[in-house]
């Protein structure tokens, strides 16, 4: 029953193509973060505003980001938008896809995370004069982003690995992608998802390697 | 000049300020006094827009505080409070935090933010703590760079809430030391205090609140010396 003959020559081979795929997940995955964390932000403003409609928006956004497979997501930025006339390419639907996700799970966080800043905080800030916006922007803000990092590390590496849901929708220069399309040629399926398992790890190392660095240097307090 | 015109404020269903009148001139010192729930540190953050109220007046230099067109972060720039708990930027340095809003409230550049720093800080005496982060001070060394955080955006009052209230007893001292060099500079203050030695010492003139009524008002000798109101005989024999 157990006649594979492994060739990892031949999968060895293709090892640079599959790191260019690797390039362009990371690029996604960096990407939906940066937009990602902004949208929450935002997402964030408009749940402290006190506006219904506006709170109503983000508390939707973000029960509809957490509480349905991020296969969905991508899948609706695809095919759902498409239905509705707007034509988005595989790379942007799952960049849409994975950065509505992102944003919804980070805004939940970040609400986390200003529970534990007192209301004084803000007040104080006030009281010298500045506007609400900006004793949130300039107070509330930094320590909010200290407090919820660890988990904002935890979602950048969701965004990596969500990038292998692409291929649902046709997705094929990214890691996921790109091994996909070179075990229809080659027929090396165990060896080169097996690689590719590696490259996802190698990647998910380095970025808890870089928020390891990063954090020592922002939060010196 | 602070102009307080029988202002009422009520949280929910409780009245905690019932009709008060007020007005402390430019340059003078005033402490109020009285036991907790009295009323007395919540006139502090109605005088600087912080707590709405529900009636009377209060006028700072002519603005009315709580009319619609006032612009409060402007006149909070030139209203100074400090709080009970200090309420340290702790992401900031020391530095930084008497920084900010000179920086983000009034646009002074960063070099010259930072000189009004140096020299706020120099003036507490935490001139050499410039670069630690608030964790790494005492309660009173963050409750006098909260004073030089009011400071540096050079206010015409300065309101104390309980600014010792919350610090342990040896380091209560120095907090007042810089009160008093405040009240000696000529600086207009409001202090709400516990610490009767200091408020015989440095005020002008020292307010009793009782269940939100100013039951007597008297320069301190007075007010120490001869107390009419028998709420504030009982208050001050039992604080003695």
């Amino acid at each position: 029953m157990f006649n594979y003959r492994f060739q990892w020559k031949q999968a060895y081979a293709k090892l640079p193509e599959m790191l260019d795929g690797a390039i362009t997940t990371m690029q996604v995955a960096i990407l939906s973060m940066v937009i990602g964390i902004l949208l929450a932000i935002l997402l964030t403003l408009f749940r402290r505003s006190g506006n219904r409609i506006l709170g109503g928006f983000a508390t939707t956004w973000v029960e509809i980001a957490r509480n349905t497979p991020a296969l969905f997501q991508i899948y609706m930025a695809h095919f759902g938008l498409a239905g509705l006339g707007l034509h988005l390419s595989p790379y942007q639907s799952l960049l849409l896809g994975i950065t509505f996700n992102n944003a919804g799970y980070l805004a939940e966080n970040f609400r986390g995370a200003l529970k534990a800043i007192p209301d004084t905080q803000p007040r104080a800030g006030r009281s010298l004069g500045m506007s609400d916006l900006q004793a949130f922007r300039f107070i509330v803000l930094p320590q909010m982003i200290r407090i919820s990092f660890p988990t904002i590390t935890n979602q950048m590496v969701w965004a990596v690995l969500m990038t292998s849901l692409g291929v649902t929708v046709g997705m094929n220069s990214d890691l996921y992608g790109v091994t996909q399309d070179l075990n229809a040629l080659t027929f090396r399926t165990f060896e080169l998802f097996a690689m590719a398992a590696v490259i996802f790890y190698v990647i998910v190392k380095i970025i808890q390697a870089g928020a390891w660095l990063i954090s020592r240097r922002l939060f010196r307090y | 000049m602070i102009e307080i015109e029988n202002v009422r404020k009520s949280f929910g269903p409780l009245e905690v300020l019932k009709g008060i009148d007020l007005t402390v001139a430019n340059g003078e010192v005033l402490t109020v006094i009285g036991g907790s729930g009295s009323g007395k540190s919540t006139l502090l953050t109605c005088i600087n827009g912080l707590e709405p109220i529900q009636a009377g007046k209060i006028t700072v230099d002519g603005t009315e505080v709580h009319a619609r067109s006032t612009d409060l972060n402007k006149l909070r720039q030139k209203i100074g409070i400090v709080f009970q708990q200090w309420n340290a930027f702790p992401h900031l340095t020391v530095q930084e935090n008497v920084m900010l809003a000179p920086r983000k409230v009034k646009g002074i550049p960063k070099a010259e933010a930072a000189e009004i720093a140096v020299k706020q800080l120099s003036h507490v005496g935490l001139g050499d703590k410039l670069d630690v982060y608030p964790s790494r001070l005492s309660g009173g060394q963050q409750q006098r760079m909260a004073i030089a955080r009011a400071l540096a955006m050079s206010p015409d009052y300065m309101l104390f809430d309980e600014v010792t209230s919350a610090l342990d007893p040896q380091l209560v001292g120095e907090v007042l030391d810089t009160l008093r060099l405040l009240a000696s500079e000529g600086m207009t203050m409001i202090c709400v205090t516990h610490e009767m030695k200091f408020a015989r010492e440095v005020s002008d003139r020292v307010a009793f609140f009782h269940q939100g009524v100013m039951a007597e008002i008297a320069p301190p000798d007075e007010l120490f010396g001869a107390p009419k109101d028998p709420n504030l005989q009982q208050f001050l024999a039992a604080t003695h």
